[in-house]
């Protein structure tokens, strides 16, 4: 195996793995990263989305070699608690979530659409989360927060 | 020598400073570096006040509970609850969750017990208010002033002549070393200052920048990584195992093989999951299931063991001389917990004591699970819950953490067990399906007379518990035999009629022994509750079995209402007699500004869309928690295809310890019930099941069309607190189901409403 060589969140990291490894695990596994997580393994929720280049890409479906040398952002490389991120900040704000472990998804595909889109539609929105799935429903509180960021930016 | 850690050291250590960022990190010190360590569980006695709460010398207070947030609120509410008691701030409460080294024995987290348990006369609360008042006597003695001439804020006592003392002063991070008084002075809701606010959830800051900590991202030094390999379909048992078609993958450390239980375990999370792939297993089959099609008939034709809830004992004679007799038949299928995240365990099991972080909503069984699958001596077993996704009962939670503990024990390492998605569909316990056929008689004024209810439940194993490691698949494939039902007729109700399931219809007067415990007027009632052998394993999902006869009870009512050409609001009270289920009735329909008259909608077409609303109520448990839910609904009478629009609650659950909480759970569970009454359903063929994923298991996503959810949230400060996490899911289906008759006519009886069957029950409509 030769070290394949990742920025994530602004950090350059080598990691030992076959090129083959789900980013997702050398995430979670090599680098101690918590946003990202394992819901399905099979790019059908949404839990362990990340961005590549800003764009929306779910790391448990994705080899480590297809992002060599890219950089990668997971949920925690947006902000910090001491300083979220605006969209952090809008989920915060609403109390959008219940168990939490939906929100790599929820958070960076939103981010990524406003960001695109700034004017994004309702339709837009349910568009860009139709195949990002909340098993607690706190869908109420989650489209509220994106319609606040998409405020907050305007 | 290994030094043994005890309780009254660890609270001497580390005081009240417990709460770490790290799970894995904070029991270190305790477990993995010093040994064994002390959890006999008369160890922590829930009659002491130090095994609730230790005041540090820096007045910071550290609480220790038996009950967990699973992302239903509990932390922070018990951080409330603690905080209230206490008169301190928030930030001054560190809450310790579910440890079976530090914390007592609650037992499970789970049925709307946890508010009910630490929030009313004992336990948690209690202890906190002993406190308050141990520390108040103390005060009173320092500064020779009557207790009840001093006041208290920030947890400051202080005289009317300015002098004050602080409960760090007093205690100087002492135990108190006496007995939890069950008469100490509760705060009441007129008092409160902390709870019955909308304080923010004290995770959501960690949860929404990727910083929190679940079970899935503990780390322990040196651990492995183990993936299950389950058999291929239901019943199949080993027969061998070919090793060699594993040798090409690296890092690959064992495979471990106990009776019927498979896996194997690897350096990386990637290794393990190709070897679990790649491993030829050569199964003998099973026994086969079932067929799906038929499967509610078949339910009905099984040896089943009985109980009459209530019963008048002149049912039989009044259907046989009444004419027309109501009757209809409801069914409801298995339906998954579908965590978002696949369930995930780490064990350290060594020669003489092991430590498991789960997820588990009952540490201290799944420490006696435990125990007996790897036959370590109980005080040896420490389980720490950290965790996972939300689980909205028995997800796989417990049998990872067997899975876990069987490959730790296997390879001497700590081992990260990750299930993948098919391994949880196949492995967790289903909720109950269940068949329940209603038989009505109307008097002569067009009032209900005669009720009578059948249930048949199917169910297999269940909450392992402290003595059934076998009622969840790792324990059976491991050996042991799960929980099996023995056939046995009815008896005769005695002693007080207990609603736990809500098998009783609220309308029914609900009488044993001439006691009536039940919230309506009907007296000649009859309720009686098979339970078959379940094909799967099956154990409490969010509302168990409370969900699926609510959902009978309250489209029977709907239809009996339909009959008596009545509105079914008037037609409900009519026959309630229960002031708080009343309320919420009322309560529902007025903010629904609900349109009074029968239903269906008179003139609706017949074609093309069309729209309806629908009421549900229900006294959750027989009285843990009240709620009436009106639903609006828009049927495509074309495509089937039923869209909500609107939902309004009515929520009554006593004092309210956090309305932002409680709305959070009130909207979470409304459209969690929207999604299983419209597409959840567990399916199979004639060997295995078949929903392994989301492809093949619905589940609506975020990005759905979201109904607006209205909550009425009725204020009971003089009431004792009751559940509400489970209330509102109790309600959708019936309620979507009734409105979808009022806009169309026609009647669903099974869920879910998929459009298949929309389109089925509207061309059969007269
Ligand atoms: S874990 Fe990647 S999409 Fe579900
Ligand atoms: S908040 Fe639990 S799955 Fe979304």
């Amino acid at each position: 195996m030769a070290a394949i060589s990742l920025r994530v969140n602004g950090h350059v990291h080598a990691v030992d793995v076959d090129p083959q490894t789900p980013l997702l695990y050398v995430l979670s596994d090599e680098l101690h990263l918590r946003g990202p997580k394992f819901g399905c393994g099979l790019a059908q929720c949404g839990a362990c989305t990340v961005l590549v280049h800003g764009e929306v890409r779910r790391s448990c479906v994705m080899p480590v070699s297809a992002v060599r040398d890219q950089e990668v952002t997971t949920l925690e490389g947006l902000g910090t608690p001491e300083h979220p991120h605006a969209i952090q900040q809008a989920f915060i704000d609403e109390g959008a979530a219940q168990c939490g472990f939906c929100l790599s998804g929820v958070i960076l595909t939103a981010k990524n659409l406003l960001d695109e889109n700034p004017k994004a539609s309702d339709e837009d929105i349910r568009d860009a989360t139709g195949s990002i799935l909340c098993r607690c429903f706190a869908h109420t509180r989650m489209i509220s927060a994106i319609k606040r960021y998409q405020r907050s930016r305007a | 020598m290994k030094k043994r850690i005890s309780r009254r050291d660890f609270l001497r250590t580390t005081g009240a400073l417990v709460v770490c960022f790290s799970a894995a990190a904070c029991i270190d010190p305790l477990a993995i570096a010093q040994g064994p360590f002390d959890t006999h569980p008369s160890h922590i006695d829930p009659d002491k006040l130090d095994s609730w709460i230790a005041v540090a010398s820096d007045g910071t207070v550290t609480a220790y509970t038996g009950k967990c947030d699973f992302g239903q609120g509990m932390y922070t509410v018990q951080t409330q609850l603690v905080a209230e008691e206490l008169c301190i701030p928030i930030h001054k409460v560190k809450l310790v969750q579910c440890d079976t080294s530090v914390t007592p024995d609650q037992g499970t987290t789970s049925g709307s017990q946890s508010t009910p348990t630490n929030f009313n006369t004992r336990n948690l609360a209690q202890a906190a208010a002993t406190a308050r008042e141990a520390l108040g006597g103390m005060a009173a003695q320092r500064l020779g002033v009557p207790a009840d001439q001093l006041t208290i804020e920030d947890g400051v006592f202080s005289a009317k002549d300015g002098r004050h003392v602080s409960y760090g002063e007093l205690i100087q991070g002492k135990h108190f070393n006496m007995a939890v008084n069950p008469a100490a002075k509760r705060r009441s809701p007129g008092e409160w200052k902390v709870l019955g606010k909308p304080v923010p959830s004290l995770d959501r800051v960690a949860l929404m920048t990727g910083t929190f900590e679940f079970v899935h991202n503990v780390h322990v030094p040196g651990m492995l990584h183990g993936r299950v390999v389950r058999p291929p379909e239901s019943g199949a048992t080993v027969g061998s195992l070919d090793e060699k078609s594993v040798q090409h993958i690296s890092g690959l450390i064992k495979i471990v093989v106990r009776n019927n239980f498979v896996g194997v375990v690897a350096e990386q999370q990637w290794q393990a999951a190709q070897a679990a792939k790649a491993l030829k297993v050569i199964w003998k089959p099973g026994t086969g299931l079932p067929p799906q099609r038929n499967f509610y008939d078949h339910m009905r034709t099984q040896p089943s063991r009985d109980a009459m809830l209530v019963n008048s004992n002149d049912v039989d004679d009044k259907l046989k001389s009444a004419s027309p007799v109501l009757g209809a038949t409801y069914s409801h299928p298995y339906q998954a917990h579908g965590s978002i995240g696949s369930s995930c365990a780490v064990a350290d099991v060594q020669a003489d004591h092991a430590t498991v972080w789960s997820a588990t909503q009952s540490v201290y069984p799944t420490q006696h699970g435990v125990s007996t699958l790897i036959g370590l001596p109980l005080d040896g077993v420490r389980v720490v819950f950290v965790r996972g996704a939300g689980c909205y009962g028995l997800n796989a939670a417990d049998t990872v953490s067997y899975d876990a503990a069987l490959m730790s024990q296997a390879v001497g390492k700590p081992v990260r067990v990750q299930l993948t998605r098919q391994d949880e569909f196949i492995s967790e316990n289903y909720g109950s399906a269940c068949v329940i056929e209603q038989r009505a008689v109307l008097d002569t004024n067009g009032a209900i007379e005669v009720w009578d209810c059948e249930t048949w439940v199917a169910s297999l194993g269940g909450r392992p518990g402290y003595e059934k490691p076998g009622n969840v698949i790792t324990g059976m494939l491991a050996g042991f035999d799960p929980e099996t039902i023995t056939p046995r007729a009815a008896a005769e109700p005695a002693g007080e009629l207990r609603n736990g399931n809500n098998a009783v219809p609220s309308y029914m007067r609900g009488c044993v022994n001439d006691k009536c415990a039940g919230a309506g007027s009907i007296r000649s009632e009859r309720v009686l509750m098979h339970s078959v052998k379940s094909p799967f394993f099956t154990g409490p999902l969010r509302s168990p079995l409370r969900l699926q006869n609510t959902f009978a009870h309250e489209c029977f009512m709907d239809e009996i209402s339909a009959h008596a050409k009545a509105d079914p609001v008037a037609y409900r009270l009519q026959h309630l007699r229960e002031t708080r289920i009343i309320d919420v009735v009322k309560g529902a329909a007025k903010a629904a500004n609900w349109d009074a008259r029968p239903s269906p909608k008179p003139g609706a077409a017949r074609t093309g869309k069309v729209t309806g609303r629908g009421i549900a109520c229900v006294a959750y448990e027989g009285d843990n928690g009240y709620a009436a839910l009106v639903a609006e609904v828009e049927v495509n009478q074309a495509s089937g295809e039923v869209y909500a629009q609107r939902f309004v609650i009515s929520h009554d659950c006593g004092p309210i310890s956090n309305p932002d909480g409680l709305r959070n759970q009130i909207e979470g569970g409304i459209l969690q019930g929207m999604s299983r009454a419209l597409g959840e359903e567990i399916t199979w063929d004639d060997r295995k099941v078949t929903s392994i994923d989301w492809e093949s298991y619905n589940t609506l996503p975020l990005g759905i069309q979201v109904p607006a959810i209205e909550c009425v949230l009725l204020e009971r400060p003089s009431e004792k607190a009751t559940g509400a996490g489970e209330t509102a899911i109790t309600l959708v289906a019936a309620a979507i189901g009734n409105a979808i008759f009022d806009a169309t006519g026609a009647r669903l009886r099974e869920v879910p409403f998929t459009p298949e069957r929309v389109k089925a029950a509207l061309a059969s409509r007269g």
